[in-house]
């Protein structure tokens, strides 16, 4: 069964179709591109998926089950887990605290605990800085764990972005731009970390991407959105030798 | 694996000796003003602020937990203080001696506390619905519902039970052995004067207590991620409205504590004392303090409640002098050239350059 299946999603904003009659399908490890023209609405595609906006019409399930129109709290509860284009981290807080806000639901304790400082505190905060600490040095962020989140490099801050949404253990992951701003060595370093996420943490990865050697490199499959309609969809290679691909990205 | 356990063990220490600091300056403040008194070094005037003192560090500790650890701006903190007073002293008024002292002012906390809680809740259901300065008028309109409404409430008690009017003290309809306790804008009066310095200082302990251990705690770092960026909150599956509720439940039921204190330590209570000016006053102390900073706002609130009255000798020069002692207190922690100043005098400190040392050798 498909990881992720969206059926004719849909959404206006008055008089305008930002996503029209979208479809696609993931299966489960696979390493998903999504791509297209500024304002084609891939971040749209996004939000809609992680019910931040409700689709005015179209299905959407993730592992069988549908998830169409629940907010985001439920979705990510059901296993959806996302970065965003502007970076969005807990600037105030340390980067380990980054990574244990994420996993509020998988490891729980009630507040009374917290405050007594009851035995059950003591043993989940004993996981969970031993489970944050393992992500963390997966994204070589071990060593920063103490430094507020604020203070770390861009490129760091987007790699703890996505630290944070793997605490949430999500079945998938959505990455919006995870290269922007970055160098090439940066670009080049993200791309083994991706990978990396998706095996290591058997994960499936639909991502956003305007770097066109990130998504050569790691898709393995495409969508094209233009004007928020489907305008290509397949193999990598296919795709993106498509002329009406090419038109869309170079013009005629 | 022993480099990230290092890690932990530090910011875990780092967290703890900060706590065990501001309970330590509280013990210190204690000690010394205890000996003060004992060798008749402290003024009657200044003995005479030692509860209000107490009173105001609780709710700036309280308003602080919403303002800076929740990020919202509450402007009504003095109605969740009245509240405490009116209920608990309602409750030590009507009990009277059929309970021993002790027993009926821990019980009159307990009950200041959660009525204050409860109207936090019903208060911050509709409220935390808004934003920023939305939530600061809303709040500022609140407190000052609550403190008019309280003025023409009329309560007694008898042998039927509870009587309660808004019109006047007759329509009570009272048996002749009935107790009236709430006198509309009279207020309560007679309340016994259980509130103590070191009752205070307990009171101040606790709250500390509950304030710091939930900041380090699951629920804690939920209410930060809200504050920090709500839209990423949500994202990983913390629902926002509910632990901004929680915080100013909690912070609410803490400003009832203060009330309680404040009520069981005047012979009259009227609701004067719970405008708007009050709330403004405990948010000045949480400013300057330091906004999220716990130490900070207490230190403000004991400098700026004894201030003015000790600058008494000064008479007409008393409020320019407290207006600059303002001035330089925000300086002093907000301007960028005395933060890099503090900075700078923190590392010459011994105990820093030992810890600086053991990150070289790491």
């Amino acid at each position: 069964m498909a990881m992720l299946e969206v059926k004719n999603l849909s959404i206006s904003f008055g008089g305008l179709h930002a996503v029209d009659d979208f479809s696609v399908t993931i299966e489960k490890g696979e390493l998903y591109g999504l791509i297209g023209p500024n304002g084609a609405g891939k971040t749209t595609v996004f939000n809609l998926l992680t019910g931040v906006y409700k689709p005015t019409e179209g299905k959407i399930s993730l592992d069988g089950k549908d998830i169409t129109g629940k907010n985001t709290i439920e979705i990510n509860r059901a296993g959806i887990a996302r970065t965003f284009q502007n970076i969005r981290l807990f600037k105030n807080m340390p980067v380990l605290d980054n990574v244990k806000t994420g996993f509020h639901n998988r490891y729980r304790y009630s507040t009374v605990s917290g405050i007594l400082r009851l035995p059950r505190y003591r043993q989940v905060e004993n996981t969970l800085n031993e489970r944050a600490m393992e992500i963390l040095k997966v994204f070589d962020l071990d060593k920063e764990a103490a430094i507020l989140a604020g203070n770390l490099p861009y490129g760091k801050q987007r790699k703890l972005e996505i630290a944070r949404a793997l605490a949430t253990e999500p079945r998938l992951l959505l990455l919006d731009e995870p290269a922007a701003g970055m160098n090439p060595n940066e670009t080049g370093e993200l791309m083994e970390t991706i990978r990396f996420v998706r095996d290591h943490f058997d994960m499936t990865i639909l991502l956003i991407e305007h770097d066109m050697r990130l998504v050569a490199g790691i898709c393995e499959k495409l969508s094209v959105l233009n004007f928020g309609r489907l305008l290509a969809q397949g193999e990598t290679a296919e795709v993106l030798s498509n002329p009406d691909v090419i038109t869309a990205y170079l013009g005629e | 694996m022993d480099k990230s356990l290092e890690i932990i063990r530090r910011m875990k220490n780092r967290t703890l000796k900060n706590h065990l600091i501001t309970y330590l300056i509280v013990i210190v403040f204690y000690v010394v003003i205890q000996v003060l008194i004992n060798t008749g070094n402290l003024s009657s005037l200044l003995t005479g602020l030692l509860v209000p003192i107490c009173v105001y560090v609780i709710a700036a500790i309280s308003l602080n937990l919403v303002v800076g650890i929740s990020g919202e701006l509450s402007l009504g903190h003095a109605g969740f203080m009245c509240i405490g007073a009116y209920t608990s002293a309602f409750f030590s008024n009507a009990v009277g001696d059929g309970l021993p002292e002790i027993p009926r002012f821990i019980l009159a906390i307990l009950i200041g506390a959660v009525c204050a809680g409860l109207f936090g809740v019903l208060i911050g259901i509709p409220v935390l619905r808004l934003k920023g300065d939305y939530l600061a008028i809303v709040t500022l309109a609140f407190g000052e519902i609550i403190k008019n409404l309280v003025n023409v409430v009329y309560m007694g008690i008898d042998s039927n039970g509870l009587h309660i009017s808004t019109t006047t003290a007759m329509d009570l309809h009272m048996e002749p052995g009935g107790k009236q306790i709430i006198k509309g804008a009279l207020g309560i009066s007679g309340t016994p004067r259980n509130s103590s310095f070191t009752a205070g200082i307990i009171l101040i302990l606790i709250t500390l207590f509950i304030v710091q251990n939930l900041i380090s705690s699951r629920s804690g770092r939920a209410i930060m991620a809200c504050r920090d960026n709500r839209i990423a909150a949500e994202s990983i599956g913390i629902p926002v409205t509910r632990f901004k509720l929680l915080a100013f439940a909690v912070s609410a039921a803490m400003a009832g504590v203060a009330g309680v204190l404040y009520s069981h330590n005047l012979a009259t209570l009227n609701t004067k004392k719970f405008d708007y000016n009050t709330s403004i006053l405990v948010l000045v102390f949480v400013v300057l303090g330091g906004i999220g900073n716990i130490r900070g706002s207490m230190i403000a609130a004991v400098i700026l409640t004894a201030l003015p009255e000790m600058l008494r000798f000064l008479s007409n020069y008393r409020m320019l002098i407290y207006a600059i002692v303002l001035i330089v207190m925000m300086l002093f922690n907000w301007a960028p050239a005395a933060r890099t100043w503090r900075e700078r005098m923190r590392e010459k400190l011994p105990f820093k350059k030992k810890a600086a040392a053991g990150k070289e050798e790491a």
